[in-house]
């Protein structure tokens, strides 16, 4: 009777370290991988279908939705594709604005991941750390757009409104004292602006918290160094990007490489990592959390000083403000095309990409010339990345699978659309 | 971008002159049609010629032109109908034609080149036949592995020397390629627990199609080449 050799080994869709529903058939022999099968699509929800069903501006909370802990990162991948097709300047305030909250929500998202990779991993403290920050700028998209999460601020045109003057504050109840009800609202006195800076003052402190806690710990190290290793030249065949790429030592970046909005326009640097293993990556993406850091304080002090429209004044795109509709029959008319129609998209085609926290996303448009896109196609980083997985984890142990999700920064609303 | 788009379409046309044919962009993007008998090919050529460098694939994206450029609303004139909904009640599960519309189905490359930082986007039409076919770039970049799976899937576009070809985010035991036109938003079937049988069930589907908003497609003048530069831009 031949000897058996290797067995197979289910792996979620329920588990906590699977990062939402992943299914993984992995083939062992002992305890290492032989083969890694992802199982994908089990939160497949066809956004690219819905999309085409629906005027373009009805999509942008979908959005939202694909990745949801870097949500204005997606938005802003689908409205510069739309503006790319309809040729719309963005006024130079909302470039700032969608700048900052596109850092904000890297941090958010790089918080998140480095909560979980941690927690995954045996690190339960950087959990609680990372989401006490993440809760701040939970307030920010709160402040600015009324949710915490689906925030569908970005319109075709600029942001769907200014930031606002005030930051809403706790109230007394009796769960909370008077004394801690002040000290929560001590950095919300002022306009969003200031509780923005206020954030940044005291962030470089947490990320130094952070690493602190992990970059020489010898757990740490032991789970990460030469776990996963990718070449340079695999990662470019493998269609990395973000940190992923940047982890193996190739210098690219397209905030840098191929400017966006007001990239251009601050000053940040790319971190590059070494040997292309978990340890590197972790690495370049703690830098980045200082890097998006700075780009947030430079954004903060140009706002400060240049007030201005933060929407296009084209009002066969954007609608009109509420005031001006109750005397001006132009703007109702435009009013209610906008909203019962939507505006139509001159044919033709586009592709526009964003450096979102996970890497390249991009946003492929065709359109016919109607009010609805004819085919939207997005390009989710994490897809790519979740591709390699057999690669990157064979010969390795299964307690190294863990290590390796995490640090490909996989979220499924995005793997699956 | 360090090299304009026109010097690299100056080189492409040099190299491949006819097999490649641009397509005009608005958005200062370039695009090319080719040949499915040319992709591999070319493909390769686009990677391995350090004049083009194109070392990364983005993305591979299925497409489905049936309804281009067809709208739901009557916009030129008045009618005596009435308007519809734009409600369709026609859904296809398998398609058993013979052949369909040589420009029915393509696939869209969207290629990326780290090394010159530029892009080009790729696109092949996939042919008469039933199933469309068109050859696999898997060879030639990795990344496509899981985008062409995805294509076959969600358009039943077939990709001749693909590795693995399975569906990937359908349900297993899936019928239908949902994304392509004539399939029904709404979908064929449903699941719900069947208390008969004590397990969850598929069933044919019990929403009624609807369409909350027609698909009008308007010839704006805003964008009409003549008018682009007038006062009334």
């Amino acid at each position: 009777m031949p000897e058996i050799q290797s067995y197979t080994l289910n792996f979620g869709p329920q588990h906590p370290a699977a990062h939402g529903v992943l299914r993984l058939v992995l083939e062992m022999e002992g305890e290492v991988i032989q083969r890694a099968d992802p199982h994908i699509g089990l939160l497949h929800r066809a956004t690219e279908k819905l999309a085409e069903s629906k005027p373009f501006n009805q999509s942008i909370g979908y959005m939202d939705r694909l990745d949801y802990v870097s949500m204005m990162a997606n938005e802003h991948g689908y409205v510069l594709a739309i503006e790319k097709l309809l040729g719309v300047e963005v006024p130079i305030r909302a470039q700032y604005i969608r700048v900052m909250f596109d850092e904000i929500t890297r941090i958010l998202n790089h918080l998140m991941w480095l909560g979980a990779h941690g927690l995954d991993i045996g690190a339960m403290t950087m959990f609680l750390y990372c989401f006490r920050e993440r809760e701040d700028l939970m307030d920010c998209y709160e402040a600015v757009s009324g949710t915490r999460m689906h925030a569908t601020y970005y319109r075709p045109g600029g942001v769907y409104r200014d930031l606002p003057e005030t930051m809403p504050k706790y109230q007394e109840s009796k769960f909370r004292s008077k004394k801690e009800i002040d000290r929560l609202n001590a950095s919300r006195e002022g306009s969003l602006l200031d509780f923005i800076e206020a954030f940044t003052d005291k962030f470089p402190a947490c990320v130094d918290e952070y690493e602190t806690l992990l970059t020489d710990n010898r757990i740490w190290k032991q789970r990460t160094v030469n776990i996963a290793v990718v070449s340079p030249e695999r990662a470019l065949q493998l269609g990395f990007s973000g940190p992923m790429l940047r982890g193996s030592g190739i210098e690219w970046d397209l905030r840098k490489k191929q400017p966006y909005e007001v990239y251009d326009r601050v000053d940040f640097d790319i971190p590059v990592g070494v040997n292309g293993d978990c340890y590197d990556r972790y690495l370049v993406r703690v830098e980045e959390l200082r890097q998006s850091n700075r780009i947030i304080r430079q954004c903060i002090e140009w706002l400060r000083e240049n007030p201005g429209p933060v929407i296009a004044d084209d009002h066969k795109i954007v609608p009109p403000d509420r005031v001006e509709m109750k005397d001006d029959m132009e703007s109702l008319i435009h009013h209610f095309k906008l909203f019962t129609e939507g505006y139509s998209v001159p044919a033709g085609e586009a592709y526009a990409a964003v450096e979102h926290p996970k890497g390249e996303f991009g946003v492929y448009i065709v359109s016919d010339g109607a009010n609805k896109p004819y085919r939207v196609k997005v390009r989710a980083p994490g897809f790519a990345h979740l591709s390699a997985m057999s690669e990157m984890v064979e010969g390795h142990m299964l307690a190294d699978v863990v290590a390796v999700i995490g640090t490909q920064d996989i979220v499924f609303g995005e793997v699956d659309r | 971008m360090t090299e304009s788009n026109e010097t690299l379409a100056a080189r492409i046309k040099e190299r491949f002159d006819t097999r490649m044919t641009r397509v005009d962009s608005r958005c200062g993007e370039l695009t090319y049609e080719l040949d499915r008998e040319d992709l591999s090919e070319i493909a390769a050529a686009l990677k391995e010629d350090p004049d083009f460098a194109f070392d990364t694939l983005m993305d591979v994206c299925g497409l489905d032109y049936l309804t281009y450029g067809a709208d739901e609303w009557n916009t030129e004139g008045a009618t005596d109908t009435g308007f519809s909904r734009g409600v369709e009640r026609k859904p296809v599960i398998l398609d058993e034609a013979e052949a369909f519309d040589p420009r029915r189905f393509a696939v869209v490359y969207h290629l990326l080149s780290v090394a010159k930082n530029a892009r080009l986007r790729l696109r092949v039409f996939a042919g008469a036949d039933n199933p469309p076919i068109v050859d696999s770039v898997v060879p030639i970049w990795s990344s496509a592995n899981w985008f062409e799976r995805e294509a076959f899937d969600l358009f039943g576009i077939l990709f001749e020397g693909h590795p693995d070809l399975r569906r990937i985010l359908t349900d297993y035991g899936f019928i239908g390629h949902p994304f392509r036109k004539d399939f029904p938003l709404t979908g064929n079937v449903e699941v719900a627990y069947d208390p008969e049988q004590g397990r969850v069930a598929y069933q044919p589907v019990s929403i009624e199609p609807r369409t909350l908003v027609p698909k009008v497609i308007r010839d704006d003048n805003r964008y009409s080449a003549d008018l682009k530069d007038g006062s009334n831009a």
